[in-house]
């Protein structure tokens, strides 16, 4: 818009209020120091402070201004945009001028918070508030534009968080497609035997909840398949989905098992994923008899069709129903949905990373997930507890912190070892009557029933000892010591080295963020911690919220997290995602781009450039025209007209001007 | 590249078999290797455990003397045979990179002596230069006999990756078992490659220091050792000279060659005995050799 027409608002007259945060911005910043700049400031009609600028008396004072000295333009130095802008906008509306006369400066996370001298800070707040002083009077009042919200939502990953989300949403009446990376869902909790503290049967509790995805009218499931592309805004997104190609067509199938016999390998061969490599399959396997769908598939990589041509193909003779495809591709399915919740989960921690642990180098070394299918009664020892020396274990360490609380690995706590761990003590415990010893550095049990159940271990004549494992050796120094793993431990409570000898050694492996973190959360555009775990719009208020709308986050892919908390935050992102799309529409921001038509001269340089076809050439009055409703604001045709006929709401060329003179004036 | 090589107290003393058999191997790789002038003690032990700033003055005149040598901007690498000697000048350097008063404080006393500390010396250890700068494929190429049959236990001891472990993994270091493979020799699997030595408790508390001597004798004939390949002047005295106690403190025989991989290396190349220093060990290694 041209300056002649701003004037049609009047003279701005300014009005700026300066936030203490507390002492968040007021210990860092000279309040009164910068108030005083702020008064001398063009169009300042007003400038104030307040402790708390985002609590009613602060937004009042807005309003009051608004109404009795006639502000038509506001500034607000305090937090971060993505923090109140909603609050002030909504404040300046609700004195009655349009909501988009308002502009922020954010002199909390870019200054005090991140500036050690107080001069330095006062400086800089100044600057950025002269900057929005001048930028605010080239505001225009713009309108927001209401978009209807698709009613489906995708949910990303089938564990327990992904199948409680889809469940909670799809039993509401919402369409739901729930994708998982696995032939199967059920994550890792379908890998274990009991949970804790009240060791009720995880398979007793889980399956049917994976029976009732694959029943349930409102969930589309599509497993062995992955996410591979996102465009849309909240409401309206549009999701690709790669289905990679199990060579089974799954709509035959139906779990008979049949080609899996006749394949021509007699034997089971190749490592077993679901087993962690403690089992054998075929090529052609049911990844495990629960597995959801029931449906087989091939592994290429290790099928003699795929690796040689040549093969009697057996399993395409076994199959009465033809499901069998060695044709198939893999195929891109697009859908339109209103909401993600993202259920990725985690990764264990390899533990041959600790090389002195003797992982992977001692054969009766095991990680914590190995003894659970170990112990579970439908796993490859059918839950006996037998080493791959095949012996039974007489006495068992357990060693907590395997790539957690530590410098080396990761820092933080991975939350569900300890109680894991006494779970697994009291398993073996029980099945072996092997001596069990817990090296822990702290028993970490907060949560209902935890601390009872460490309490049970004790008095069960399991053995803890306190002090970080320093390594596990196969050298000898006594008679009783020979053949065995020595562990060797400050014991931090009696103050002295001990060597403890073992038949068994397991690991308690901490959490991960998966390897792919960066990826995934570059395809939904959000943002992770330095760890990689899926960050959420605030730690406390917000926890399954991410920074885009639309988005939410469950379970462990936003950090370590056990069975009960996954379920609990699965239930607030389907209840959020639910709020979002029940409310039926989205307000958009108006940030959408324009052609001033007496400008343009229709040299056509925008509409290739514009990634969302918004843009169309009119060819009797011979210019470029922008369809708003396609528009999705991101600058490009803004930045490439020759001739600046193509303007952005909220950042026009005024105001970017405005606002850059304004910082750089004061610098 | 060029190195200015640091020799310290032992490898002019106990340690002279070190000096010889690495210059001998050193040249035979075509290292150019030339000796500080005017070096002093790099402040191990005795400083260091009575008073940390003085040790850290020691090694930096070293470091300081080692730039004014090496006089154009480019980077000095300042070799030191001898872990004790790596590890007090490679503590001293970053010592003084994170504390910026104890540096001031060292430069002072530099100052004094007229001399200056720039921080463009690289402190590097044998083990890193042969492996990373000379090349497995170059050491390979150089060997006439190889130690076929010769079963090594490789000791690193416990200053060569702890604490600051800059050219190998802290908890399972390979680069002398990278080397010793090279040579056509078998090195065991030996846990026990970074365990203490027993540094100076042989002559204070010499219980202690014999049997944290007697446990890798012990683990290394147990696996089936030859010979105990070391990299550090103390290690070698301790594990070499006291068998002959540490067997009859224990009741066991213990007797087992102790020698510098360098010594290996030199005779994998053909390189004569005394130019190795193969007469001063005490276990003479030639039995072993005849396997």
């Amino acid at each position: 818009m041209s300056s002649t027409e701003q004037k049609t608002d009047g003279q701005p007259r300014i009005g700026v209020y300066v936030c203490h945060c507390g002492i968040n911005i007021a210990l860092k910043v000279d309040i009164t120091d910068l108030i005083e700049f702020a008064k001398g400031l063009p169009n300042v009609t007003v400038a104030r402070e307040y402790k708390f600028m985002c609590s009613d008396p602060g937004q009042e004072l807005i309003q009051k201004d608004i109404k009795e000295l006639g502000i038509n333009r506001v500034v607000v130095a305090s937090c971060s945009p993505l923090m109140h802008e909603p609050t002030f906008r909504r404040a300046t509306a609700k004195g009655g001028i349009n909501q988009f006369f308002f502009q922020m400066a954010n002199i909390r996370e870019h200054v005090s918070w991140v500036t050690s001298d107080r001069g330095d800070a006062t400086k800089k707040a100044k600057a950025l508030v002269a900057g929005a002083v001048r930028r605010v009077a080239y505001h225009t009042p713009l309108e927001r534009s209401k978009v209807p919200v698709n009613a489906n939502v995708l949910v990303v990953g089938g564990g327990i968080s992904g199948i409680q989300a889809a469940l909670t949403m799809a039993d509401s009446g919402k369409r739901v497609y729930l994708v998982e990376r696995e032939p199967t869902i059920g994550g890792y909790m379908a890998k274990f035997d009991k949970t804790f503290p009240t060791l009720d049967c995880a398979a007793c509790i889980l399956t049917p909840k994976m029976s009732s995805v694959r029943a349930h009218p409102n969930i589309t499931l599509w497993s062995y398949s992955e996410v591979v592309g996102v465009d849309g805004y909240v409401g309206n997104f549009k999701v690709k989905v790669k289905r990679k190609p199990r060579y089974i067509k799954e709509e035959l199938c139906v779990g008979c098992n049949q080609c899996v016999e006749a394949c021509i390998f007699k034997e089971p061969k190749f490592a077993d994923e679901f087993n962690f490599g403690l089992s054998k399959r075929k090529p052609i396997y049911m990844p495990f008899p629960q597995a959801t769908p029931s449906v087989v598939l091939i592994d290429p990589d290790t099928c003699i069709f795929f690796k040689t041509g040549k093969c009697k193909q057996t399993c395409i003779k076994a199959c009465e129903r033809n499901a069998v495809d060695f044709d198939q591709k893999e195929k891109i399915e697009e859908i339109d949905v209103g909401a993600i919740v993202l259920a990725t989960g985690f990764k264990p921690f390899d533990a041959a990373r600790i090389p002195q642990y003797g992982y992977k180098k001692y054969p009766n070394v095991y990680s914590s997930l190995e003894i659970e299918r170990l112990v579970n009664a439908s796993g490859p020892t059918g839950g006996e507890i037998i080493m791959r020396d095949g012996k039974k274990p007489k006495s068992v360490g357990i060693v907590h912190c395997v790539g957690s609380r530590d410098e080396k690995t990761n820092r933080y706590c991975s939350r569900v070892c300890c109680m894991y761990s006494l779970k697994l003590a009291h398993l073996v415990h029980e099945r072996t009557h092997a001596e069990v010893y817990n090296f822990y550095i702290d028993m970490r049990t907060p949560g209902k029933g935890y601390e009872e159940f460490y309490d049970k271990l004790m008095q069960e004549g399991v053995h803890f000892v306190r002090g970080r494992v320093a390594e596990i050796r196969d050298w000898p120094m006594t008679a009783e010591e020979v053949g065995k793993l020595v562990i060797r431990v400050e014991d931090t409570l009696i103050g002295v080295v001990r060597r403890i000898p073992v038949d068994m050694v397991i690991l308690s492996v901490g959490l991960e963020a998966h390897a792919d973190a960066e990826d995934v959360r570059r395809i939904f555009n959000i943002s992770c911690s330095h760890e990689g775990w899926f960050l959420e719009r605030h730690p406390k208020l917000a926890p399954v919220s991410t920074f885009t709308d639309g988005i939410f986050i469950a379970g462990a892919c936003q950090g370590p997290k056990d069975i009960p908390d996954c379920v609990a935050q699965a239930g607030a992102a389907a209840s959020e995602a639910m709020a979002l799309i029940d409310k039926g529409f989205v307000e958009l921001e108006p940030n959408t781009a324009y052609i001033q038509e007496t400008i343009c001269s229709g040299c056509k340089t925008c509409i290739p450039m514009c990634p969302y076809n918004a843009i169309r050439y009119i060819e009797d009055k011979k210019i470029a025209q922008i369809n708003a409703t396609l528009c999705k604001g991101c600058g490009t045709c803004v930045a490439a007209c020759p001739s600046a006929a193509a303007q952005q709401n909220l950042f026009t060329d005024e105001q970017i001007f405005e606002e850059i003179e304004g910082v750089l004036n004061y610098v | 590249m060029n190195y200015i090589y640091y020799p310290g107290c032992s490898l002019k003393g106990t340690g002279r078999a070190y000096e010889e058999s690495f210059l001998a191997i050193a040249g035979a790789l075509g290292l150019a290797i030339e000796e500080l002038n005017d070096w002093n003690c790099c402040g191990a032990t005795t400083y260091m455990g009575i008073d940390e700033k003085k040790a850290f003055a020691m090694a930096a005149r070293n470091l300081a003397l080692s730039e004014e040598q090496a006089p154009d901007d480019k980077p000095v690498n300042f070799l030191a045979l001898c872990s004790a000697c790596y590890l007090v000048h490679l503590k001293a350097q970053t010592m003084m990179d994170e504390n910026p008063n104890l540096k001031a404080t060292i430069i002072g006393a530099l100052a004094n002596a007229q001399l200056s500390y720039q921080g463009r010396v690289k402190i590097r250890h044998p083990l890193d230069v042969l492996v990373n700068d000379a090349g497995i494929d170059k050491i390979k190429s150089l060997v006439v006999k190889p130690l076929k049959g010769l079963k090594v236990a490789c000791h690193y001891g416990c200053l060569v990756v702890r604490p600051y472990a800059t050219f190998d993994d802290q908890n399972n270091p390979t680069s002398m078992d990278r080397l010793i493979q090279a040579l056509g020799a078998e090195t065991i699997e030996w846990p026990l490659k970074t365990r203490c030595c027993g540094g100076t408790l042989m002559g204070t508390i010499p219980d202690v220091g014999s049997r944290l001597n007697y446990i890798l004798l012990k683990e290394a004939k147990r696996r089936g050792a030859d010979v105990v390949a070391t990299a550090c002047p103390l290690c070698q005295f301790n594990l070499e000279c006291f068998q002959n106690q540490i067997s009859s403190l224990y009741g066991e025989p213990i007797h087992l060659p102790v020698a510098y991989f360098s010594q290996l290396m030199g005779i994998s190349y053909g390189i004569s005995n005394r130019q190795l220093g193969m007469q001063r060990l005490f276990v003479p290694l030639q039995p072993s050799l005849a396997v």
